[in-house]
């Protein structure tokens, strides 16, 4: 594991604002940054040896439903594409995960690349969550059509992010770092009834 | 009768106004009192007010014609609270402290920028019904009784449409009343979304269709500022109900535009709606039967009818003319109006027989403050047409009735033609059960019971009233435009045929109002002239939007620092602090340079030039592209890509790389390190790394899936710090104490995994300047940290931090090009001077085949070189054209290429430039000639060079 104490979250800054709106939202919203978890991008073919021993090693199924999510043992896998995962783990996670992932798979070709800096991961959670995120995205995100255990790569206003839902009133945005700045401002506007709604 | 005194024409009791809510509001400068529920125009008729605009090519009195989004004449310019240009007075509701005007044809924007907040919000349902009269209610209602997600749209303040200006019951209860009950249970269902004062003004394909709702303009200044005053609704749906009703249409005849004259229907919603009487002594004209029961309602809240003109020779049905003679209202069966006195407000109004567009008998003049017109009603179906949907002319119903369409919709009530309310709530539980079960839910029709449909005579499809004069300067088919039946014959007479050109020749039907009430009167007239049946005239197309949208609306928050992002590395707030100027590059922001104080550009790119030519410097250049290439075939993969050989690079070796499309141009240029033997790190330009990626993915995906190579984006995992000048490998040394930095330990070219000031690092030596350089990778997380380091790393000489327009200056000076500056998709790597960059031993890749062709070994092709101004202080202009004339000669004047870059150099000591030029290195050490204000300004002489200015025996590359 790097030195962790002089690292800084692409969020870092907005931190105290993302409270705030929370606080002010009086229940209504929950917005937080989850910084420095670990997301190993994984390319490998579904049909072969690799993915099938995956689960018994790594200690997640691939899912292969498009959209879809499979929680493991201190790891998530994120259908990203009909051989590409999200693999998402707690920080500091990403050697041993690449080595589980690595020892699952053999000598298979396999892509394995550390994506964990790359990426900002916002949660918004509570009644107005997905209101919030209508305001940006075009996709159905009614808990009868993206419940908990989907995901979805699509656009948030602008920028391209993948949703996950994690339950019924919580959905997690994940957006590449540069674009993080803007799109939790984005979201901070975009809450703003939200949020005097629930004062 | 007793009426307010402010209010003269309000009645006492009655409507859906809250008379224990007045609210006073000025018109013209004119202090004006109303009642909480009425609409501007309601309000002004209340107050007797009927002259409320000016006609825009005429200069005619115009007054209130509709009472609803239709209206085609009563414009006002709202002023205050929130100033908005171009509104029908019909749809603008009252609220205290509101200040309008009546236009003269055309509104204008307001000067002031409107910073009211607006937004936009994305729904999907599974029914989506558009309209919220008896139809619509009812198939919501039965719909959202199934289960299905339901959006029930409605342009009012409150549901109900037409039952609003009706005595109509419904269920035992009056038809608003049971409309307010219908829309709360359907409210009160799960997963159910009521949106009043919400227009849908476009349908799209795949059932997807736009609407805006007004929320807090009713409001007037007590609108709340942090609510969005309009908002765009874009909703997907699996099924659209349209249960948009009908517009009563206007008939042609002379001076049908004078203040006074109102459609029958409209009348009738004043006076049971707003409690209004819109005049004293009233004349119908109509042809259908629909209009008795406005005069019939308006005699018995007190207004005189006169006589009733009815155009169709047999008159009325029977209830509508037992409804008249209950009154003891004269039936004039065959007569219309043949003339209209009243210059302010209709004073006369003169009735004939008429028959086959003739007078055939005397005319009578009656005495009238209000003409009431009814010329049958319009299924509103511009949604539908904009969906897709067919129209059929359908001749029973004088009227275009829907016709079968692509996407899922269904059409219910009048807006299908339903004549009768019972129709329409039949109709409309059958369009909501069928919509709901298409969904995949089990729904059930429920009828509320109504009073049985009158029995009615057939709509007249009489268009044309013959006036008094000849001609028909004054029967107004578009009033909006000022187009006259005499402007449609004008078109027809000229040859047009078509209704849409008939429509651009005249303007007929182009103006705010879309011609609602008039488009049908517009078709009768063509299809007369040319002597054919109306059903083959058709309609113009229907496009969005169906109504105004402010452009405020649509864009919504998309403006200012939302309207498109700022991309950001993990350094910004740092070069921020330090005072960068920036550059947009893409959506990137990077430093373009640091100025100190009081240093202009010019100085500060020089002092930033000077330091990473003799001392050190730093940039950031974490936004360049950054792609890891995995697998067994990853080198094959980027041998085909790339021009020159990659796949014998060796693991820790780094190597410079084109890549071009296959036509032979240049497409990007980068460098690739190779990590392992199956792995390597593609760097890309700035601007190009989605494409590059992109491209990498689409010859992977469509041309040589056999390939076993994944290819991914770390752009942005990475920070990267370049550190350049004859100083770097003194700074390296003291922040990575664990690297060998010596040249021949770390050679140029290479890169090294090693410990950068704490931080994991990889660092290249690299150069885009010719000095000594590395980059230096590391966690995005530890960018900022890394940064930090260098910054501190110089002790007491500073290491001074510079921007692209610095990185530009140096890379020039030594003839890199730029792709995308440089180049522009027409420029091959041999154009460039860097035909050792492409492989003459592969046997394959993009753009090989493409140099073979003639045109790639032209002569005369455009080649990259240098240009050095005769006068060492002249910039050219990046743009400029080159010729070979010293003065410009007359047109055609032939251009041999265009300056790509040009800049100051402290190096050289003077300004310098790179140019694309025909046959360029054939002119080295000739003389051109660049004009720089086109062809009447100075020309500044120029002597060709190489590209590489500086340095071209890559002396300095290693300290």
């Amino acid at each position: 594991m790097a030195e962790t104490s002089t690292r800084r979250s692409p969020l870092a800054g907005h931190a105290d604002r993302l409270a705030a709106a929370t606080l002010r939202s009086a229940g209504a919203l929950r917005i937080e940054e989850q910084p420095f978890r670990t997301h190993l991008d994984l390319r490998l073919d579904p049909s072969g040896p690799g993915a099938g021993a995956f689960a018994g090693v790594v200690g997640v199924a691939l899912p292969v439903e498009p959209g879809t999510t499979a929680a493991g043992t201190g790891v998530e896998a994120l259908w990203l594409g009909p051989d590409e995962w999200l693999l998402v783990g707690p920080p500091g996670t990403d050697g041993e995960l690449a080595a589980r992932v690595h020892a699952a798979v053999g000598d298979e070709p396999v892509s394995v690349v550390d994506v964990s800096a790359q990426h900002a991961t916002l949660l918004l959670a509570g009644p107005r969550a997905r209101d919030v995120l209508a305001h940006g995205c075009s996709i159905d995100l009614h808990p009868r059509v993206f419940g908990a255990g989907h995901c979805a790569q699509t656009m948030l206003a602008r920028a391209p992010v993948v949703l996950v839902a994690d339950g019924p009133d919580a959905i997690r945005v994940i957006v590449r770092s540069s674009f993080a700045r803007y799109l939790a401002d984005w979201l901070l506007d975009a809450a703003t009834e939200h949020i005097a709604a629930g004062a | 009768m007793t009426r307010s005194t402010t209010q003269p024409f309000r009645l006492p009791a009655g409507g859906r106004i809250d008379r224990s809510r007045p609210l006073s509001f000025t018109f013209d400068g004119r202090e004006l009192h109303g009642y909480h529920g009425d609409t501007l125009a309601s309000a002004l008729l209340a107050n007797g007010v009927h002259h409320v605009a000016t006609s825009v090519a005429l200069g005619r009195p115009r007054g209130i014609l509709s009472a609803g989004s239709a209206e085609p004449t009563a414009f006002v310019q709202v002023e205050a609270p929130v100033a908005e240009p171009m509104l029908p007075a019909t749809v603008v509701e009252l609220h205290e402290g509101l200040a309008a005007r009546g236009l003269a044809g055309r509104g204008r924007l307001p000067a002031q920028p409107d910073d009211t907040r607006y937004d936009a919000v994305h729904a999907h349902c599974d029914v989506l019904v558009i309209g919220a009269g008896p139809a619509g209610l009812v198939a919501a209602a039965v719909a959202a009784r199934s289960g299905a997600r339901v959006v029930l749209v409605d342009e009012e303040p409150e549901p109900g449409g037409s039952l609003l200006g009706t005595t109509d019951v419904i269920d035992g209860r009056l038809g608003a009343d049971w409309a307010a009950e219908v829309a709360a249970d359907i409210e009160a269902a799960p997963d159910v979304r009521v949106l009043c004062r919400t227009t849908a003004f476009g349908y799209y394909d795949h059932n997807y269709v736009v609407a805006v709702e007004r929320r807090t303009a009713h409001l007037g200044a007590a609108a709340p500022a942090h609510v969005a005053r309009e908002r765009i609704w874009r909703i997907r749906a699996r099924r659209v109900v349209l249960a948009t009703g009908a517009h009563e249409r206007h008939l042609g005849f002379a001076d049908n535009d004078r203040p006074g004259v109102l459609l029958a229907g409209s009348a009738r919603t004043y006076l049971h709606r707003y409690g209004v009487l819109p005049g004293h002594r009233a004349v119908l004209t109509t042809t259908d039967d629909s209009a008795y029961t406005a005069a019939a309602d308006l005699a018995d809240a007190g207004v005189e009818v006169a006589a009733v003109a009815d155009l169709r020779p047999g008159g009325p049905g029977p209830a509508a003319r037992a409804r008249a003679a209950r009154r003891g209202i004269a039936v004039l069966p065959g007569h219309g109006v043949v003339a209209v006195t009243g210059e302010q407000r209709v004073a006369q109004v003169s009735l004939a027989p008429v028959a086959e567009g003739a007078i055939t008998g005397p005319a009578r003049d009656v005495r009238a403050d209000l003409l009431l017109v009814s010329g049958g009603w319009s299924p509103v179906l511009h949604l539908y047409g904009q969906a897709g949907g067919r129209l059929r002319h359908d001749a029973a119903a004088a009227a275009n009735l829907p016709d079968g369409c692509r996407q899922a919709v269904t059409v219910a009530g009048s807006a299908g033609g339903a004549r009768s309310l019972a129709a329409c709530l039949a109709d409309g539980a059958r369009a909501g059960r069928s919509a709901a079960e298409a969904a995949g839910f089990a729904a059930r029709e429920q009828v509320p019971p109504t009073r049985g449909a009158d029995q009615e005579a057939p709509p007249g499809a009489d268009w044309l009233v013959p006036g008094v004069a000849p001609r028909h300067r004054s029967h107004f088919v578009d009033l909006h435009r000022d187009v006259t039946i005499d402007d449609v014959l004008g078109a027809t007479a000229v040859g047009l045929r078509s209704i849409e050109h008939v429509k651009r020749y005249t303007t007929a039907g182009t103006g705010n109002d879309q011609a609602k009430t008039a488009a049908t009167l517009v078709a009768r007239v063509v299809a007369d002239a040319l002597g054919v049946d109306v059903a083959s005239i058709g309609t113009t197309s229907y496009r969005a939007p169906y109504a105004p949208v402010a452009f405020a609306a649509l864009a919504g928050r998309d403006r200012g620092a939302l309207h498109d992002p700022v991309r950001v590395t993990a350094l910004h707030d740092w070069h921020v602090e330090a005072g960068a100027e920036f550059e947009n590059v893409g959506q990137w922001k990077r430093p373009r340079y640091y100025p100190r104080p009081g240093e202009d550009p010019t100085a500060a790119v020089s002092r930033e030039c000077r330091a990473a030519r003799e001392d050190v410097a730093c940039m950031d250049v974490s936004t360049l592209g950054k792609i890891e290439v995995r697998g067994p075939d990853a080198g094959v993969l980027l041998d085909r890509l790339y021009t020159n050989m990659i796949s014998t690079l060796k693991i820790g070796a780094i190597r410079y790389g084109v890549m071009c499309r296959p036509d032979g141009m240049v497409l990007d240029d980068g460098t690739v390190s190779r990590l392992a033997a199956d792995r390597y790190l593609v760097t890309t330009t700035t601007g190009n790394a989605a494409a590059v990626g992109d491209w990498m993915e689409e010859w992977l995906q469509t041309e040589w899936p056999e390939l076993r190579v994944y290819c991914t984006s770390v752009t942005e995992q990475w920070a990267t710090v370049a550190l350049v000048g004859p100083r770097s490998r003194a700074v390296l040394a003291g922040l990575a104490p664990g690297l060998a930095v010596a040249a021949a330990d770390f050679p140029f070219m290479t890169w090294r995994e090693t410990v950068v000031a704490g931080i994991p690092a990889l660092v290249c030596r690299i150069s885009f300047s010719g000095e000594l350089a590395y980059e230096i990778n590391v966690s995005a997380w530890q960018g900022l940290a890394l940064w930090e380091a260098v910054q501190s790393a110089g002790g007491t000489r500073r290491i001074t931090p510079y921007g692209t327009e610095t990185m530009h200056v140096l890379r020039a000076e030594k003839g890199y090009p730029i792709v995308g500056q440089d180049t522009d998709g027409t420029v091959t790597p041999q154009d460039l001077g860097m035909g050792w960059v492409v492989s003459k031993k592969k046997t394959d890749f993009l753009g090989k085949r493409s140099f073979s062709r003639p045109d790639t070994a032209r002569g005369d092709r455009k080649h990259l070189v240098g240009l050095l101004p005769e006068d060492p202080e002249v910039l050219l202009p990046e743009g400029g054209q080159v010729i070979a004339e010293a003065r410009v000669p007359r047109p055609p004047v032939r251009a041999l290429g265009h300056v790509t870059s040009s800049y100051r150099s402290a190096a050289l000591g003077r300004t310098f430039a790179l140019a694309l030029i025909a046959g360029g290195r054939d002119r080295i050490g000739g003389r051109l000639h660049v004009p720089l204000d086109g062809s009447g300004g100075p020309v500044v002489p120029v002597t060709v060079t190489a590209p590489v200015l500086y340095d071209p025996e890559g002396a300095r590359r290693d300290g």
